[in-house]
């Protein structure tokens, strides 16, 4: 059960500004039957570019239309241009806060204001120029990259949290990954990371090593004709042999200590130190 | 923190059950005063022992099954690991795996696992179902192959209450030599099960979805199945399963297995009639709704209602308010952000999927609780849709 505040029960229980405006001055329309929330927001701006009436329909879950709801009392009466300052968070706020795997619902009640704004301007919005990176939920790179601006995400779980990216298949999780890390100017701590055991007997280190090559280190190497083999584990020491193309590769020595070893600390244990067998 | 439970209306035995009366009276010397370990030597621990034997004895009579064939675990997914990497360990040759695309998490996310987080190891087929959620058994026979090390396959789906033929596909699993295992969390105690007639080789169950508390679950073994324990440790439940035993917990399914022997035919008359009710009234009042699941092969207390155009979350919390318990395959209370899988592996619409809402009544539910619930529901149900983006009503 989701801990939702009294006024995001309030808003559910009683929204606000129910149903469509005829003859709206714009239209913004978001999400989809099949993503499982849809918000249609309708506008009516004044000669002062005053926002005199909204309204929405919503089909979602209790925060997506107390969301709706809130979207509506904030930015009835606002300028057009103060209207669209307004983020998400700050439509969370407005409901005091939202469970955090719900916080995209704020960001579609911002999404539709946004749109209804640029059909009133007959502007054309920046997100949908974007290049679509979770294909589940339609969600583009530049929406994504604005999210982790925005709310200062720092895992690939929050921006699923705020924009639904990598909720559906999981996919495009390795996309989310590089898109944080460009964005944010740094390598985060992600989730597979911090649930690393620091503590493990040697049978289990050797286990994860063994793993860990299988899964990240072998399928890159066999491409290039090559392989890597683990041949022993003492303490820290991972001893391991190329096999294949890698044994005449002259970048060989740099692949294990940058490639191999990187993964195997980032993965396992950051003390591993890699050695080749044969040399 | 203030806890409240007057006037509730559970319609969610599906997901947990009530305690009954008698089950918790049973219980209770066990909670207090006869606390002794059933392995000790003196007489104040062993007759314990004596009593965890005969509530393995009850467990036993309701399933058609020998009392050394019943293993005592902590619930449905401890049984349903130690059965599918018994298998496995059994025989470390095979290396595949046969279920379906509905299962409980419980096996769905552990077969998932082994396909994917094994190095691929292990193969995994997961059968497809048909838009009614039944099986199709020439797809089953053609999907077992020589390194099929075991079938995993539920005996009633918790979502729709769909009822698989195990019965037929244990036999044809035995013909080809493999194990067969299957989850029968729903179906115990709804259904009669008589496991010495039929050729399954494990089952597994949970006490808390038949009157019993949580914590408690059993793993039925076939005598001369190869069987590795999951839980290593002492020589409690003859080393199949190491830990001291949960005895209250133990002598209350027992119980409750007792109980559910009695209450059977009340569970496929009245219970059955009582939901009955229930669905043919909303599917008869809610425009643009719709049963998910075959009606012929179902658990008596099972409805599985899509009400098209509203989101599932939204209903139950408006239910909540009348105090009323259900449960929904709705993206939103999934814990992700897809529907449930049971209702996209039988193809159900988008439109419903995310407004499904799952009744599952027991022998503790009445008429005028039937009653109440379809006197709330088309009310909710509109002022939903109204504020629907998709609703042109």
């Amino acid at each position: 059960m989701w801990e939702y505040t009294d006024l995001v029960q309030e808003h559910f229980l009683h929204p606000r500004n129910v149903g469509e405006i005829d003859k709206p001055s714009g239209v913004g329309e978001v999400g989809s039957l099949a993503c499982g929330d849809a918000l249609k927001l309708t506008l009516k701006v004044d000669d002062n570019d005053i926002i005199t009436n909204a309204k929405f329909k919503t089909f979602g879950c209790a925060s997506a239309i107390a969301s709706s709801s809130a979207l509506t009392e904030m930015i009835i009466g606002k300028h057009v241009d103060e209207a669209a300052k307004i983020s998400n968070q700050d439509i969370a706020d407005f409901l005091g806060g939202l469970p955090k795997e719900k916080m995209h619902c704020s960001v579609m009640g911002r999404e539709a204001l946004e749109a209804a704004i640029a059909d009133f301007r007959g502007t054309v919005l920046p997100a949908a120029e974007g290049e679509i990176v979770c294909e589940c939920f339609g969600v583009t790179d530049v929406e994504i990259i604005r999210a982790i601006k925005e709310n200062n995400l720092r895992s690939v779980e929050e921006i699923t949290n705020f924009t639904k990216a990598g909720g559906g298949c999981g996919k495009c999780e390795e996309k989310l990954r590089n898109l944080l890390q460009t964005t944010a100017g740094e390598v985060f701590e992600i989730k597979a990371i911090q649930s690393k055991p620091q503590r493990m007997t040697a049978l289990q280190k050797i286990k994860k090593i063994e793993e860990v090559l299988e899964r990240e280190i072998k399928p890159g190497l066999r491409k290039d004709g090559g392989d890597i083999e683990l041949i022993d584990v003492d303490g820290d020491f991972v001893m391991v042999s190329l096999r294949g193309a890698c044994t005449s590769c002259a970048k060989s020595q740099t692949t294990l200590k940058q490639h191999v070893e990187k993964k195997l600390r980032e993965l396992v244990l950051d003390t591993l130190i890699v050695e080749d067998a044969n040399s | 923190m203030k806890l409240q439970a007057d006037n509730v209306i559970y319609m969610d035995n599906n997901a947990t059950t009530r305690i009954a009366p008698e089950v918790l009276e049973a219980m209770m010397p066990f909670l207090t005063e006869y606390y002794g370990n059933p392995s000790s030597m003196y007489n104040f621990g062993g007759q314990v022992g004596r009593v965890v034997a005969e509530a393995r004895a009850k467990v036993a009579a309701l399933l058609g099954a020998e009392p050394e064939e019943i293993t005592f675990t902590s619930c449905g997914t401890e049984s349903d690991s130690t059965a599918i990497l018994s298998a496995l360990q059994s025989f470390p040759d095979k290396r595949h795996i046969v279920t379906t695309r509905v299962e409980h998490p419980a096996i769905k996310t552990l077969c998932d696992n082994l396909d994917a987080r094994t190095g691929h190891k292990h193969r995994v087929t997961r059968l497809k179902v048909s838009s009614d959620g039944s099986l199709d058994l020439d797809e089953y026979k053609a999907a077992l192959a020589d390194d099929t090390a075991i079938v995993s396959i539920m005996w009633a789906n918790n979502e729709t209450g769909v009822i698989f033929p195990v019965e037929e596909m244990a036999a044809i699993a035995k013909k080809r030599g493999i194990l067969f295992h299957t989850d029968a969390v729903q179906a115990v105690g709804k259904i009669p099960i008589n496991l010495k007639k039929l050729d399954i080789d494990f089952l597994s169950l949970s006490g808390h979805k038949l009157h019993s508390p949580k914590g408690v679950g059993v793993l039925y073994v076939r005598r001369g199945t190869p069987f590795v324990p999951f839980l290593a440790g002492g020589h409690q439940e003859k080393g199949r399963r190491g830990g001291t035993e949960n005895v209250a917990s133990i002598v209350g399914l027992g119980r409750a297995c007792e109980l559910a022997a009695e209450k059977m035919e009340e569970e496929n008359t009245t219970v059955r009639a009582l939901r009955d009710k229930l669905e043919n009234g909303l599917l008869g009042s809610v425009p643009r709704s719709m049963l998910n699941g075959n009606t012929i092969n179902r658990l008596p207390n099972t409805a599985n209602i899509s009400f098209e155009f509203v989101e599932g979350e939204a209903i139950l919390l408006h239910l909540n308010r009348y105090n009323i318990c259900a449960s929904s395959g709705s993206a939103c209370t999934s814990g992700s952000l897809e529907p449930s899988h049971v209702l996209r592996a039988m193809g159900v619409p988008f439109t419903a999927a995310h407004g499904s809402i799952r009744f599952s009544l027991s022998i503790y539910n009445t008429e005028q609780e039937v009653d109440f619930v379809l006197e709330k529901i088309p009310a909710i149900i509109a002022s939903l849709r109204q504020m629907s983006p998709f609703w042109n009503g």
